[in-house]
């Protein structure tokens, strides 16, 4: 008797499985330049290392997986609209490369410049709000101030009315500023940063910083001893523990920072919507989640969980905000642990020790930075000199006061 | 909600709190005689522990009285509450 032919493999008929997007390779006993932390700014500075600098003996560690830090976490905005002339430089500098970096990478990122309100609900804000837009202007970026009615013309499910708690004032308008899509960002950085040689390496955890004479000389890992010419940190919310290994004390706390998302709606949020008072931030993504962040939870926290009442907080702003929302069903609530500077503003640079090299304080506003920075942080890295945009974003500031106080700007109170 | 042990009023909920940071931190002794790098140290570096922490609560909406805590990091969990005047208790 014959059974005709074998039964088909389950799954023949269905394509092949892509190619991957980089290697996976185990750690080489040396490197040039060892970068630790794997997420948005890891990746980034990796591939300037390599495209900017030709520096490819270059490994990037990661603890976990590529980009499931932060970079899996954030709420994806991305805007230049900060007051001071230094921040202007370098989140201004990060936008110019956004609006490139599609094409740079070959890879699609999903930027999408729907521009963005930050709100206005007092009489300080709205005085502080056109103090920027005029800052803004005067650092040639895109800045307008809407009254009520204009914010209504841009995003018309907003509530305006006067009979709230917090009524909108105002808000000012950046129309370049918009979201991407974070994980294509980071798979683009590191399939082309793969491709150029640099080792992206997974669940390989930095366990201590090796000096000599005040130099670097490598990490010790969960996956052995990796000597490095130069040590580039990029941990976000770890950093100061990493930074200890080396002796370095770092101004900067750890906080639980929470987002949510709701259940996919039909396109009803044009644009992206920013309010420090009420403390929630709004866009829709590209698949049709509401994506919305809070402010920080209150205590230091490792958790990668943030409280409660901090969610219903959040929520209860953004009802009053977009009444709409009122039958929206969330979907999944998570945290990411940032690394809050005194000032708002992030520490890029070099440090007391020769070789090592800092990129944290970033906060709740890395991801905007992603391109920007990692052009100057390996800038920074390649010439032993920070870039001009990373200069005035010492460690020393904290101890000369040259500080750069973005608190207004940054739209989430720390 | 997390409930916090106030050690006046007892287990009440997060909400209720208000939070201070580091605990310990004293005052320079001579302040005057602080050079750059020590009044850094003061006014902006604080420890960042991966793990337990003494820190300073309130209780804002309740007693409204300070507090010390020692609270994991990692896990929130809160280890010990004492009052300010009391040394830093010995936890697991």
């Amino acid at each position: 008797m014959t059974t005709g032919n074998p039964p088909a493999r389950p799954g023949a008929d269905l394509p092949d499985h892509p190619s991957f997007l980089w290697r996976n390779p185990d750690p080489a006993t040396s490197y040039d330049v060892v970068v630790v932390g794997g997420g948005g700014h890891g990746l980034a500075t990796a591939y300037y290392l390599a495209m900017v600098h030709g520096i490819t003996n270059v490994a990037v560690l990661e603890k976990g997986w590529l980009a499931g830090g932060n970079m899996a976490r954030n709420t994806t905005i991305i805007r230049s609209n900060y007051l001071w002339d230094e921040s202007s430089g370098i989140y201004e500098h990060a936008l110019k490369l956004w609006e490139g970096l599609e094409d740079e990478l070959g890879y699609p990122i999903l930027f999408d410049q729907r521009g963005v309100l930050n709100l206005a609900h007092s009489l300080q804000d709205v005085r502080d709000s056109v103090r920027r837009v005029n800052a803004n202007r005067l650092n040639g970026i895109d800045a307008e101030w809407l009254d009520a009615d204009g914010v209504k013309e841009v995003c018309p499910i907003i509530n305006v009315s006067p009979d709230v708690r917090y009524p909108v004032l105002g808000a000012t308008y950046q129309p370049r500023a918009g979201i991407a899509k974070h994980d294509y960002v980071a798979w683009g950085f590191a399939s082309v940063a793969d491709r150029l040689g640099v080792d992206l390496i997974q669940n390989c955890e930095v366990t201590g910083i090796e000096t000599a004479g005040g130099r670097v000389t490598g990490v010790n890992t969960t996956r052995g001893r990796i000597a490095a010419g130069k040590v580039a940190l990029c941990a976000s919310g770890h950093s100061s523990e990493l930074a200890a290994m080396a002796g370095i004390e770092l101004p900067v706390q750890s906080h639980p920072l929470q987002a949510l998302v709701s259940e996919l709606l039909e396109p009803v949020h044009p644009t992206v919507v920013m309010s420090n008072a009420v403390h929630v931030y709004v866009s829709q993504a590209h698949k049709g989640e509401l994506v919305m962040g809070a402010g920080i939870d209150s205590y230091n926290g490792y958790g990668q969980r943030g409280s409660f009442h901090i969610i219903e907080r959040q929520m209860s702003a953004s009802l009053e905000l977009f009444p709409i929302f009122a039958r929206a069903h969330v979907l999944r609530t998570w945290a990411g642990i940032v690394d809050v500077s005194p000032d708002a503003s992030p520490i890029i640079g070099l440090t007391p020790v020769d070789g090592l090299y800092l990129n944290c304080g970033w906060g709740t506003g890395g991801f905007k930075a992603t391109p920007g920075v990692g052009d100057c942080f390996a800038h920074t890295i390649a010439n032993d000199k920070p870039h001009p945009y990373n200069e005035p974003f010492t460690l020393e500031r904290f101890t000369t006061g040259a500080l750069v106080d973005e608190h207004g700007a940054a739209a989430v109170a720390h | 909600m997390q409930l916090i042990p106030c050690p006046w009023c007892g287990p009440r909920e997060e909400v209720e709190f208000h939070y201070g940071g580091q605990a310990h931190v004293a005052y320079p002794a001579e302040s005057a005689a602080l050079s750059d790098e020590e009044w850094a140290k003061f006014v902006f570096f604080r420890d960042n522990p991966r793990g337990p922490f003494a820190e300073r609560w309130s209780h804002a909406a309740g007693c409204r009285r300070w507090f010390n805590a020692v609270r994991d990091t990692r896990s929130y969990e809160l280890l010990a509450v004492y009052r300010p005047d009391q040394e830093r208790p010995v936890t697991t």
